[in-house]
């Protein structure tokens, strides 16, 4: 007997928005021979724009379960959701004048986006192991052709290559493990049918154990948490500078909810048998990504090992188990998302406005005459090493006192151990930016590859590199890019003074799992 | 009134970025200066009788946390705050007469450094002393790193991470003292005034006080956690050295006596031989490198390192002779150390070199310079009839009573002192005239900063000198108007919760 289902527009109408922006997002860039660069931009952020708003809408709104309890439309996911699309919003006005999007055609690079922004908003609502997997590859194929976008960059070839690989073992191996989890559950597929399927002690069960471990190994490799790592530095440098940005921020704030939601509601009652784990992890993680980043000359690189080791401090405030764990990992990740897209938005301009790419000597000497780019720079490295005065420190006291409360103190002390770690790599940043002179360097000049030298370069593409579709050089300045990016460091200060109204937002995530667990 | 204090010179500085560039030395001067005026007006209106908090101010902050915004000035505070101020003050003067490079940013970063340490002393919730305990770090970076010398990239590095070691592990020490205690209390709360009252079990003090020490060490600097200076004193501006060790240090030392004592009493009992032998250790080395080292800016620097040796020792007394003495000795060290660092920047601007043995000669032709730095010596040795015999004698008195040793040999300290003060101000001032260098009378644009000093030194020294010599009696009661409470009737500790463990009446030096 078939019920027919009940929908709820409602609650669905982000995810309809964002798949109707998609199709006329495509169909847009199909007209005109370049795709309308300003036409698809202003259509991907109404797209955006309407998806936040209907987002915010439903943040008042009562928790429902959707499409036969696949998805879930509560605080943590429509929270999540909004950190996803405003770093997809974010994303827009960066890829303007970016090489890569203007030779794949903007058109085809916004859909791909909002299909990515599309897999994350749900697989922050999924709660059975089918949504859970399918929003998961809905987010992963774009990125992995948007790592590959710029043609003319081997290492960007190298990097959509190598995503596509890890991010596979890793889909496969979490497949493997749900289908573990459903055999040993007794073919539960929802996260709280899972739970009371497999009771409290896991030690007796072995198909399960393998499972959770396998799922736990898949989400590892999605919120690059050592030691399933390796693959981040990599890919990030490779990748375009926008779509790392993209990927740096939304993907782990995706991954987190759905890791959050299916560990602390399948898991739940089993809770004190992985913590241990997964604080290990944790623990390896912040030393990893800390030590990792140490040594690097390439920002992009810095960067992803800084994104590693923030995966570990964020896994703290999961692994503690607690409403207030939760609260604080959304908060960090607001917090994250604010910093990070600052940071890889000044790696962006001075890639376009120098020949020195991602290198460290792009930034030096910016604080004398370029102070606008250099004081979002500042502010986001300290902010991400946690100092006071930013949305990092309230992130971190947030994050520790989640954990000292979870009897985790030890963890409290890897985490500021780790930044202590962090300062000498983030201080290296703003170091160069105020204390070291200038490179002497020609400014780039039209058709110039932002990354001569720095790479090997394929012969057949060379003459089209870094050229937009209306024939402007890559370099020159956009407001509308710089606008944002000092909005979002003046956004990490003020939030690190009056944290209280995005402690507001990310208690509604710890609201919702709370509703979820029927607490 | 309070929270103007602390937030005037950072909202100069900002307001300083819109300004022409040579105008905002004299605009933060302006800021400087009103600021001067509000901490003086907060001394003239101060009660010296009770030992209470005054002027408090307290405001939900962060309620989800159960941080607050809480500022208040009692009678340990209240005097660094005037000493930040009058530092501070000076150092903006004299800065604004250099016209530093980008003097917008180094504006901002004094007001930013200036309205974080005020904030420390003035901060009564104990999370919010932790980040404005922090924040103090970025500034001083930023201005030691632009507008410093030498080898300053790996300098301030250096000093970030010694520093932040210390204060990151304080925030923990912090979380879990809130998180720890909230069972007792009924919620998490940081107010230290509520947290005294629930004092941990010993267990748990232990751990947290070890935290807050090596913070506190760290940043003061002590024997055995001192690396960093050598550094960032030879890479430092000369005018921010002299807030960096005039006032940052002190801001340690006062750590200790607004939190670690309060709230962690059966820690601090447990552990007062070891902190005392870290201040013994302290005052010999610092004292033995001072009187060794050639290099004029790490002669003071060390002889820094033995005076915060001195006023941890008069801490850790737990007697309350000590702690008034140390609270003296805080505010004279600081209004000492500051001139000796503005005279070093006057003698290597003339001789070129900051090597002491190429110096020599300067007073030929500069006495008033020779004379101003013979007072900040004596001040400095601690001769008697100056303020710092005053504190000094306190420290030693308060350690006499409980520790008799480590006083004998904390007294050779003193001796110390008279050796390394006499050769650096003999080596530069007299001896025969050097090379290289000229000896030139002090300019109007470095007087104008130093004469208010040493006048600061000298009224200083003339009040407490006339208090000594009628008796030790009414030393300690007259104190208490002067600088700081002295020691509260027991009653008030039983009814502040103290837990009168241990030596029951000397270790009252603990703040009310």
């Amino acid at each position: 007997m078939i019920d027919t289902p009940d929908i709820d527009y409602g609650a669905l109408a982000p995810i309809i928005a964002l798949t109707a922006g998609i199709c006329v997002v495509l169909l847009v860039g199909l007209i005109g021979p370049h795709g309308r660069r300003g036409l698809s931009s202003a259509l991907t952020l109404v797209t955006l724009g309407a998806t936040a708003g209907l987002m915010i809408w439903r943040l008042g709104e009562p928790d429902v379960d959707l499409v036969a309890g696949a998805l879930r439309s509560d605080g943590l996911s429509l929270t999540i959701g909004l950190i996803v699309v405003a770093a997809a919003a974010f994303v827009v006005p960066l890829q303007l004048r970016d090489p890569a999007a203007g030779e794949s055609g903007f058109g085809e690079s916004h859909t791909l986006l909002l299909g990515s922004v599309l897999g994350m908003v749900m697989l922050a609502e999924a709660q059975n192991l089918i949504s859970f997997f399918v929003a998961l590859e809905l987010l992963s194929i774009p990125l992995y052709v948007l790592c590959g976008s710029h043609r003319a960059r081997a290492k960007s070839l190298e990097s959509g290559l190598k995503y596509l690989i890890v991010g596979s073992i890793g889909s496969a191996t979490l497949l493997y493990g749900s289908a573990f989890i459903y055999g040993g559950s007794g073919g539960a597929t929802d996260f709280t049918a899972i739970a009371q399927g497999i009771g409290t002690d896991l030690a007796d069960d072995p198909l399960i154990l393998v499972g959770i471990a396998f799922v736990a190994v898949g989400l590892a490799f999605k919120v690059s948490i050592a030691p399933f790592h390796q693959w981040t530095p990599d890919v990030y440098e490779g990748a375009p500078t926008p779509v790392t940005a993209f990927m740096a921020v939304a993907t782990k704030a995706a991954a987190f909810a759905v890791f959050a939601r299916f560990f602390i509601v399948a898991l739940g009652p089993s809770s004190d048998q992985w913590q241990p784990a997964l604080a290990a992890l944790a623990a390896i993680t912040i030393i990893v990504g800390n030590v990792g980043a140490l040594g690097q000359g390439s920002l992009k690189r810095m960067l992803g090992y800084s994104g590693v080791a923030q995966a570990g401090y964020m896994l703290v405030g999961l692994l503690v188990g607690s409403i207030a764990g939760i609260d604080a990992l959304v908060f960090y990740l607001a917090a994250y998302t604010l910093m990070n897209l600052a940071a890889f938005a000044i790696i962006a301009i001075r890639e376009r406005e120098t020949t020195l790419g991602d290198d460290i000597t792009a930034v030096q000497g910016i604080g004398k005459d370029r102070p606008e780019l250099a004081w979002p720079l500042t502010i986001s490295m300290l902010a991400l090493a946690g100092l006071p005065g930013t949305a990092g420190f309230m992130g971190k006291l947030f994050l520790i006192e989640a954990a000292v409360a979870g009897d985790y103190t030890w963890l409290g002390v890897f985490i500021v151990v780790g930044s202590m770690i962090s300062l000498a790599y983030y201080l290296r940043v703003v170091a160069a930016v105020w204390m070291r002179p200038a490179p002497r360097l020609a400014p780039a000049i039209a058709g110039a590859a932002p990354e001569a030298g720095a790479d090997g370069p394929l012969p057949s593409r060379t003459g089209t590199r870094g050229r937009t579709p209306a024939g402007t050089p890559s370099g020159g300045r956009c407001w509308l890019l710089l606008g944002v990016t000092l909005i979002a460091a003046a956004a990490t200060i003020v939030f690190g003074i009056v944290p209280s109204p995005l402690i507001d937002f990310s208690v509604h995530a710890g609201q919702g799992l709370a509703s979820m667990l029927g607490l | 009134m309070l929270s103007w204090i602390v937030f005037i010179p950072v909202v100069v500085g900002l307001i300083g970025f819109l300004l022409p560039a040579r105008v905002v030395g004299w605009w933060a001067l302006l800021g400087s200066l009103v600021s001067l005026g509000l901490a003086i007006a907060l001394v003239a209106g101060f009660d010296a009788a009770g030992g209470a908090l005054q002027d408090v101010v307290d405001r939900s902050w962060i309620p989800q946390l159960g941080v607050r915004y809480q500022l208040g000035v009692d009678g340990l505070s209240l005097f660094l705050v005037l000493l930040t101020s009058v530092l501070w003050a000076a150092t903006v003067l004299w800065s604004a007469l250099q016209h530093p490079d980008r003097p917008r940013n180094y504006f901002f970063m004094l007001g930013l450094a200036q309205t974080a340490t005020l904030g420390a002393f003035l901060a009564q919730d104990l999370l919010l002393f932790v980040l404005f305990f922090d924040l103090m770090l970025i500034p001083f970076y930023f201005l030691i790193g632009q507008w410093g010398t030498g080898d300053r990239i790996r300098a301030t590095i250096k000093m970030i991470i010694y520093t932040l070691i210390g204060s990151l592990l304080m925030l923990v020490a912090a979380i879990a003292t809130a998180v720890l205690s909230a069972d007792a209390v009924g919620q998490v709360t940081f107010s230290i005034e509520t947290l005294r009252q629930f004092p941990l079990p010993a267990g748990s003090q232990y751990w947290i006080f070890a935290f807050f020490s090596l913070a506190f060490l760290i940043k003061m600097p002590a024997f055995l956690v001192h690396g960093w200076i050598v550094d960032a004193y030879k890479a430092c501006p000369l005018p921010v050295l002299a807030l960096l060790s005039g006032v940052l240090s002190k801001v340690a030392a006062y750590g200790f006596l607004r939190i670690v004592m309060p709230v962690l009493p059966d820690a601090a009992i447990h552990f007062q031989d070891v902190l005392l032998i870290i201040a013994l250790a302290s005052i010999l080395y610092g004292s033995a490198m001072a009187f060794t080292h050639p290099d004029i800016r790490l002669i003071a620097a060390y002889s820094s390192v033995a005076q915060m040796g001195f006023i941890t020792l008069g801490i850790f007394s737990l007697s309350s002779t000590g702690g008034d003495g140390s609270v003296i000795q805080m505010v004279n060290h600081g209004l000492v150390i500051a001139p000796v660092f503005l005279i070093v920047a006057i003698i290597a601007e003339r001789s070129g070199t900051e090597d002491i043995r190429e110096m020599g000669g300067m007073a030929r032709h500069a006495p008033v310079l020779a004379a101003l730095f013979i007072i900040v010596t004596m001040a400095l040795l601690a001769i008697p009839g100056s303020a710092n015999f005053v504190g000094e004698y306190f420290i030693l008195q308060g350690v006499f009573e409980t520790k008799v040793a480590i006083a004998v040999v904390a007294s050779v300290g003193i001796a110390l002192a008279a050796f390394y003060a006499l050769r650096m101000y003999q080596q530069t001032m007299h001896d025969r005239e050097a090379a290289a260098g000229v000896s030139r009378e002090i300019a109007f644009r470095e007087a104008i900063v130093l004469v208010p000093l040493v006048a600061c030194i000298v009224a200083l020294a003339l009040y407490p000198g006339l208090i000594t010599s009628r008796g030790t009696d009414a030393v300690d009661r007259s104190l208490a108007a002067v600088s700081t409470d002295a020691s509260p009737p027991p009653e008030a500790l039983a009814e502040g919760g103290w837990t009168g463990y241990g030596p029951p009446l000397e270790t009252a030096e603990a703040p009310r």
